[in-house]
């Protein structure tokens, strides 16, 4: 069985996040970028499943410009075993990156199709259930666990009140939760060799994908922030000032 | 402008955060159709149907949708999306779940987690984990929006008398099943509507501790939540997360215990109205949004905090 991870290019974890003076988006210029996050432990679950000999090939695509292709690089230096770029200017929104993708799993026909839950950035969590959607295959999204037995995936959500396991029939789409694994570190001879390793590149055109454009963003904010209050010295006084100050207790 | 609305409920009873997205609804405008699907589910549509500002309920009570598996209810959504502008769901984990797949048969875009509605068509939402707040305009036909609930007041519970229709078609793709659940059971209020909050952190040490949480909940009929530091060290189960990978929460009164106030954290319960934070570490951020900060050992703390109050 063949896995497609899909991977996004996004602003390290650490880094903290400023808005542009003119407010028209958070400011990316010089900034550290990584792979995101959930997409990290997509690309570790899809090559533990290899090497538990569940998956025969590893396939890592992301979308975007071509400062893409160092996120590419690190899935396969992590184990992945060819990638695809599909070129674009910026990032798409999630509707077009997810009809890319659809005809990346049209081309490939992966049994299993990972990605990350959400992306640190924009926060929108969609893509992987607009896949499957697009596919017509089953989703299990926010996984804490995925087993394959034979034509099916067992798939153990992370939802409100608890975990909810789902049978999906394969082929399917399953997007990540923090908790489904700990992504290993690349190490150096495994960097070298994914210099060597095949990166495919297409355009939208190649794949007869026209992007459209469903939102338009108008204007990015810093949120109003919160003042420190005040330090009390004793438990009594933080009693007497929620029953009495706050009026809460 | 009609706008069908994606209830999210338990087969009983209606979850609260389907009443605060009732509110987003009636800031867009227009008629208010609410869907219940489920299985055995048609006390939960009666609830709906006295909800204030709703005018029709559809109920489709069939085992095919019990469990809210999204292949099937997203194909059942867009069978009935004909003739509404705006699609809303509360943006708890069926919401995140289903939303996005119904978007995608619709070929429209999905505006994730709103928190303010600007008009008919533009919405505020958080990115960045919540470091920045984005103004977002939909250029779709059709506007499928997921509500962060926290973020809206809950509509009321009565105050309108809409008649429920029965849907009867059956949606099933046959690819998906539920296997299990589990659920995890406690006597204290739901962390996403609960009125107080007590999270600890790493500084609880052990997940025995968190026991010392359990006395003053019990006195201020608290919910009890926790930090990303505290699950992923195993003192807890998921469920209780508060953060930006957690649960969204903003109660009257949260007490944070032992947490330091990761960027994190701070995204899921920074809109709570009084902060109050017990940490040894003076130094800790969380004393930065904290309205009342105590300095001291929480084993001391916590103990005697249980005896005053």
């Amino acid at each position: 069985m063949k896995v497609l991870v899909s991977v996004k290019r996004v602003i390290d974890y650490n880094v903290k996040v400023r808005v542009k003076a003119d407010n028209t988006d958070v400011d990316l210029a010089n900034v550290k970028m990584a792979l995101n996050p959930f997409c990290e432990i997509a690309v570790e679950e899809a090559i533990r499943l290899k090497e538990a000999g569940i998956a025969s090939e590893v396939v890592v695509a992301s979308i975007g410009p071509k400062a893409v292709q160092e996120q590419l690089r690190t899935a396969l230096a992590l184990g992945a075993d060819r990638a695809i770029q599909i070129e674009c200017d910026d990032l798409p929104e999630p509707l077009n990156v997810a009809k890319l993708l659809a005809r990346v799993v049209e081309a490939e026909q992966p049994g299993l199709t990972i990605l990350g839950k959400q992306s640190i950035d924009v926060d929108n969590n969609q893509t992987g259930q607009m896949l499957a959607a697009l596919t017509g295959r089953p989703q299990g999204t926010f996984a804490s666990e995925v087993k394959v037995e034979g034509e099916k995936a067992m798939v153990t959500r992370e939802v409100d009140c608890g975990l909810k396991t789902v049978e999906l029939v394969l082929p399917a789409i399953v997007t990540t939760d923090l908790r489904l694994n700990e992504p290993r570190y690349a190490k150096l001879p495994d960097i070298m060799k994914a210099k060597r390793k095949p990166l495919e590149v297409k355009t939208p055109a190649d794949l007869s994908v026209e992007l459209k454009q469903h939102s338009r963003l108008l204007k990015v904010e810093t949120p109003a922030s919160r003042q420190a209050g005040i330090k009390v010295d004793s438990v009594d006084a933080l009693v007497d000032k929620l029953k009495n100050e706050a009026k809460v207790i | 402008m009609s706008i069908l609305l994606i209830a999210e409920h338990d087969n009983q009873t209606l979850n609260p955060g389907t009443l605060n997205a009732l509110t987003a609804a009636q800031q867009i405008g227009g008629d208010i159709t609410v869907l219940v699907a489920g299985s055995g589910c048609a006390a939960v549509a009666d609830d709906a149907a006295k909800a204030a500002g709703v005018s029709n309920v559809l109920l489709a009570d069939n085992p095919v949708y019990d469990k809210a598996l999204a292949e099937n209810l997203a194909a059942l959504v867009v069978e009935q999306a004909a003739g509404f502008s705006h699609i809303l769901a509360p943006a708890g984990t069926t919401g995140k779940d289903l939303m996005p797949r119904v978007a995608a048969l619709l070929d429209v875009g999905q505006i994730s987690e709103i928190t303010a509605v600007e008009s008919a068509d533009t919405f505020k939402r958080p990115i960045y984990a919540g470091n920045a707040i984005a103004t977002v305009q939909s250029l779709d036909e059709v506007k499928v929006i997921t509500v962060r609930a926290s973020a809206f007041d809950a509509a009321a519970t009565e105050g309108s008398s809409a008649i429920v229709n029965a849907i009867t078609t059956a949606c099933d793709a046959g690819t998906s099943a539920f296997v299990s659940e589990e659920m995890a059971k406690s006597d204290r209020p739901d962390l996403a509507s609960a009125r107080v909050i007590i999270s600890g952190g790493r500084g609880m040490g052990t997940g025995e501790n968190f026991a010392l949480l359990d006395s003053v909940a019990d006195k201020l009929g608290a919910a009890i939540g926790a930090s990303r530091a505290a699950v992923d060290a195993g003192f807890v189960s998921n469920d209780l997360q508060v953060g930006q990978t957690g649960k969204i929460v903003a109660p009257e009164l949260y007490i944070a215990v032992g947490i330091s106030g990761a960027i994190q954290h701070l995204a899921g319960m920074k809109e709570s109205k009084v902060i109050v934070a017990i940490n040894k570490d003076e130094e800790a951020p969380i004393f930065q949004i904290a309205d009342y900060g105590l300095v001291a050992d929480l084993f001391q703390a916590l103990p005697e905090l249980a005896e005053k109050l």
